[in-house]
């Protein structure tokens, strides 16, 4: 390695490369440098402190991580902070109305719809964004007429919901509670 | 992860010129680059962000519909032109990742997504694709999930994705930019086999970018599907994925596209097939030799052979359900 190349090497590991910009999280605008590479998720636990939102895998496999961006819902996982500039961001903390729960919250404890709760605030996240998708009338892989109406059926609901893993296996609770919270 | 520069350019131009410097990677929707980072399979100096840069129009024009590269995979998969009259892409969409990851994975990006080959994910280990010259451990170890048509002793990765087999089979054509202009590239030759040069997954020029997909809108596309078979019913890469298209009249068929996905580095026009099957009658006898005939060109590991009759089976199975009978 060249001297320069050396000396490039070691400025970027002492003071690795930043980026400033505007994100907003659950109402409250933040302007923030980060190191480029943060997700999006180390950023909400790490500076944000905002640890509802879970890390499962890191890989975008098991949906611990979701959160809404712009009211879609994602793995924060693989969403770099940087590319945020600009965006709304809404995790679990977000999701309730002061002391008035969020319905797909609601229908979890209603329907005792988790275990250990870990993949919990990835499976609510993922919910509010999957039943957005369902009142849009998008169809799903196990939809028979993808032209026709979609209902938020058992099948139609382990189907949207298959990003969400649950190791404990509160499956069956879990598609209950969105399935209540359709209606 | 590799400390990396990040840009986010304003304009195409701008990103092209950003994208001509070595060791230069341009980001999208991050679904497949994000996670290759992290796992240090992909180490770029500088990340040019294109995510806002791609259109995300879906316009009809000329009787074909033009997918902007920037279209998300969930808004594609929903839209109602695409719905209604090109079925193989929506269902392809469909089957592939998670609700999350749809909704983040863009038409471009998923046209570069790399191949999920357990040595090419794993930089402790050699491979022909991630570092030229190293050797394919997976020629004589893991082999279940990978090629068994158009291989070579270099490479046996396959390219993984969903959307691009539909594509290949609906006669879509991708637009490109580069630095000296724009480029068509038909689906079918996007992709390419990986020869003595398994580290290019496809012909696009280096540093360019995928502006648009052009689909056809024809009866044979409104005629189409896509079945895909895998370990689980959701959320996970096909073992065999099926595009196929048919049109038949008077119990004849008319025209017929037939393409096999996750099982080689491109998605498999099965020309073999199709032209032993159009022109015949359609029925289940043709569709099963011609199918036959297409997969004796397999070459299939100890691990992997049974991909070839699931091949044979879900291809038969497909061009069934579109001639109108019971699959």
């Amino acid at each position: 390695m060249r001297a320069p190349d050396l000396a490039r090497s070691v400025a970027r590991v002492t003071q690795p490369p930043a980026s400033t910009f505007d994100v907003t999280v659950n109402g409250t605008p933040h302007a923030l440098t980060v190191d480029n590479r943060t997700s999006l998720l180390d950023l909400l636990r790490e500076r944000l402190r905002l640890t509802g939102t879970k890390k499962g895998c890191d890989h975008g496999q098991c949906g611990a991580c979701t959160v809404l961006v712009d009211g879609r819902r994602t793995n924060a996982c693989l969403t770099l902070a940087v590319t945020l500039d600009g965006r709304e961001v809404t995790t679990v903390e977000g999701l309730a109305d002061g002391d008035d729960l969020h319905p797909v919250q609601q229908a979890f404890l209603d329907h005792d719809a988790f275990q250990c709760g870990y993949c919990t605030p990835g499976q609510i996240c993922s919910a509010v964004g999957a039943l957005d998708e369902l009142a849009q009338g998008w169809p799903s892989h196990v939809t028979e007429d993808l032209t026709g109406e979609v209902e938020p059926s058992a099948e139609e609901v382990r189907e949207r919901m298959s990003g969400n893993l649950c190791r404990c296996g509160a499956y069956a609770h879990i598609v209950t509670a969105v399935q209540e919270a359709a209606r | 992860m590799r400390a990396f520069d990040y840009v986010r350019p304003e304009s195409a131009d701008e990103a092209l010129a950003l994208l001509a410097e070595p060791g230069t990677s341009a980001l999208a929707g991050g679904t497949n680059l994000v996670d290759l980072m992290r796992l240090g399979v992909a180490r770029p100096e500088r990340v040019v962000d294109v995510d806002r840069l791609g259109s995300t129009e879906v316009v009809e024009r000329d009787g074909s519909l033009w997918l902007g590269a920037g279209v998300r995979n969930s808004d594609l998969a929903a839209h109602p032109v695409v719905r209604e009259r090109l079925p193989a892409l929506s269902r392809a969409l469909l089957a592939a990742a998670s609700g999350q990851l749809r909704n983040r994975a863009s038409t471009g990006g998923n046209l570069l997504q790399r191949t999920r080959c357990v040595y090419f994910m794993d930089p402790t280990k050699p491979c022909n694709k991630r570092e030229p010259g190293t050797g394919c451990p997976a020629v004589e170890g893991l082999s279940r999930d990978l090629a068994v048509l158009g291989h070579s002793e270099h490479c046996i990765a396959t390219h993984p994705g969903d959307m691009s087999v539909a594509l290949v089979a609906l006669d879509a054509v991708v637009h490109v930019r580069t630095a000296d202009g724009e480029l068509a590239i038909p689906a079918a030759d996007f992709h390419r086999l990986p020869g003595d040069e398994p580290h290019r997954d496809t012909k696009l020029p280096p540093g360019a970018l995928v502006t648009a997909v052009e689909v056809p809108l024809t009866p044979l596309a409104e005629r189409s599907t896509y079945r895909k078979a895998r370990d689980r019913r959701s959320f996970a890469f096909g073992l065999v994925t099926v595009a196929a298209a048919l049109t038949v009249e008077d119990g004849v068929v008319d025209d017929v596209r037939l393409v096999l996905g996750s099982v080689a580095h491109k998605p498999w026009r099965a020309t073999v097939a199709e032209d032993a099957i159009r022109g015949r009658t359609a029925s289940g006898s043709v569709f099963d030799d011609a199918v036959r005939a297409e997969l004796a060109a397999a070459r299939p590991t100890d691990q992997n052979a049974f991909k070839v009759e699931l091949a044979r089976r879900l291809s038969v199975a497909t061009l069934h359900e579109l001639a109108g009978g019971q699959a």
